[in-house]
């Protein structure tokens, strides 16, 4: 029986696959038509004298003003400072997320105590600490880093949380029929049963994170890339303003890929929607 | 054997699930248990399996008490139950990590070959028809080598033909090892095909019946007039069990459809 099976699911399989990975690289392409069309008919408008393109820059100024940023050194100087400090804050937000949502996830008494007070804290716009964070812990680095790790923590808290509560209770007794230990059920069930659901608010407590330093770079700061915006606008330099956001949404997105590609091989396994036609 | 004395449950709700259950099972009987809905037949196994406490009385194997999982029992659910991040090979393997790595691969190789999926071992449960996932689930069972087997309905999610096939298959295996085997069904057939001896449950509180013995030969021939009278007796012994009234030749009529599903 399973002969004949595997012809019939067989044959239809490879006639598909050709397909799809000749029909791959244009699907990428896709993306990028429209911002790249945008560019293009703006920057040929400027050329053509339709616009001045001082208030908002051609792609070819905007290119320039980084090339130079480049070159001076400046930009790289700028992106460290942004990029540490959102890897600090991201970093403490989530060892505090996680240890913390997994608490509450596992243990129905740590969350009566705990989730009505990290909801109300969650319910406070996180601008609104700034004030208390700079007479607490001054106007430099970790101020900074505290607003970042604050905006990082809730999006994965509330992640770890849901997901542990939400493990299926049948496959959680498989591990006690097999009897697993407290530790072993967490690392062969929980943590492989959550993991999805962690990327996903890894991902968005990422999201935060850089949402947040440019809000704390804003708020007074002597470099980084949010200085660069602040920089722009009191020195009326719109293009170096459009540069430094390129710039964010450049890291930001290779940052996100990051996670997701390095998560990638670990939910090779997931039986998803949009998963369809990947493997098969 | 299997021990069962004056094992009773009683939820926290108030529901008495179960009451009074006295039992021995010997080693490498098979035992099917049968009953309507809500007579604590999967209470029991769940008892007997340790993932739940009796409330009274006590279950011992070989003399020693079961009051949480032990290694020497098995369980398979109705549901295969598989970890989705497992490939079918690590499945199987799940409940013998503590064995070294080369008796693990030759214990799962040989299992997998026995349940006839040996070219599965690589993939991914998503990828399993229901019929498969349920025989990775019974060779992840059967791997640790229990003692004792139980099954809670574990063919009832699945078509009559598949059924049949995982039926044989169970028994193919069962004559490999022998464990002693407790499993829970709403299927008539299926008790009378498998089982040595069959226990009829009666609800509200759930407690034992009637004690039917299937003696027949193996492998079992579903048309054979033995089989035909064991299977009366199971089906006259439920009727009663629900105190249903049932008139003689009514009888006859219930169990001609009862060959396919009585609940």
């Amino acid at each position: 029986m399973s002969l004949v099976h595997m012809t019939l699911t067989a044959a239809p399989a490879t006639a598909e696959a050709a397909p799809a990975i000749r029909r791959r690289p244009s699907r990428a392409w896709l993306g990028l038509v429209l911002p790249v069309g945008i560019a293009v008919i703006w920057e040929l408008l400027v050329r053509a004298g339709w616009s001045n393109g001082r208030l908002v820059p051609p792609p070819s100024v905007i290119f320039d003003t980084l090339w130079d940023l480049a070159k001076s050194g400046e930009l790289w100087t700028h992106t460290l400072a942004t990029v540490s400090r959102v890897a600090a804050g991201f970093a403490v937000g989530v060892v505090a997320g996680t240890l913390f949502g997994a608490v509450a996830g596992y243990s129905n008494l740590s969350r009566r105590l705990m989730d009505p007070t990290l909801q109300a804290l969650r319910a406070i716009p996180s601008i609104a600490w700034v004030p208390l964070f700079i007479l607490w812990f001054g106007i430099f680095e970790q101020s900074k880093i505290t607003l970042i790790a604050v905006g990082v923590f809730f999006p994965v808290y509330l992640g770890v949380m849901g997901a542990i509560m939400s493990v299926d209770r049948k496959i959680v007794e498989v591990g006690r029929a097999f009897r697993l230990s407290g530790p072993a059920l967490v690392r062969r069930i929980l943590l492989p049963a959550v993991l999805p659901t962690y990327i996903v608010s890894l991902r968005s407590g990422l999201g935060l994170g850089w949402m947040f330093v440019v809000a704390a770079e804003l708020l007074g700061a002597s470099e980084g890339l949010g200085f660069l915006l602040i920089d722009g606008q009191q020195l009326g330099k719109p293009a170096q303003i459009v540069a430094a956001i390129v710039a964010f949404a450049v890291i930001g997105k290779t940052t996100d890929w990051l996670i997701a590609s390095a998560s990638a091989p670990f939910l090779r396994w997931e039986d998803r929607f949009s998963a369809r036609g990947e493997e098969r | 054997m299997l021990l069962l004395d004056h094992v009773g449950k009683t939820y926290a709700n108030g529901v008495r699930a179960l009451e009074g259950v006295t039992l021995n099972v010997d080693r490498g009987e098979i035992l099917a248990i049968v009953g309507g809905s809500g007579c604590g037949k999967s209470t029991l196994l769940r008892a007997v399996s340790g993932l739940d406490r009796p409330s009274q009385g006590t279950i011992t194997l070989d003399g020693e008490k079961i009051a949480e999982p032990h290694e020497k029992i098995g369980i398979i659910f109705q549901e295969p139950r598989l970890l989705p991040w497992l490939t079918v090979a690590e499945n199987v393997g799940f409940g013998i990590a503590h064995l070294p790595k080369a008796e693990r691969e030759r214990r799962v190789t040989r299992v997998l070959d026995k349940v006839g999926l040996t070219d599965k071992a690589g993939v991914w449960p998503r990828e399993l028809s229901g019929g498969q996932a349920q025989r990775v689930a019974i060779a992840r069972a059967l791997v640790p080598q229990p003692q004792v087997l139980l099954l809670d309905e574990p063919f009832s999610a699945l078509d009559a033909f598949t059924r049949t096939d995982l039926q044989d298959h169970v028994l193919a295996l069962w004559a490999d090892l022998k464990p002693t085997l407790i499993f829970v069904t709403h299927d008539v057939d299926e008790a009378v095909v498998m089982a040595d001896r069959i226990l009829v449950m009666r609800p509200r509180p759930g407690r034992l019946y009637e004690d039917i013995d299937a003696d027949l030969p193996r492998p079992r021939d579903r048309q054979s007039a033995a089989f035909d009278f064991v299977k009366r007796r199971v089906l006259a012994a439920l009727d009663r069990s629900l105190d249903r009234a049932v008139s003689v030749d009514d009888r006859q009529d219930k169990a001609e459809q009862g060959a396919a599903m009585w609940w």
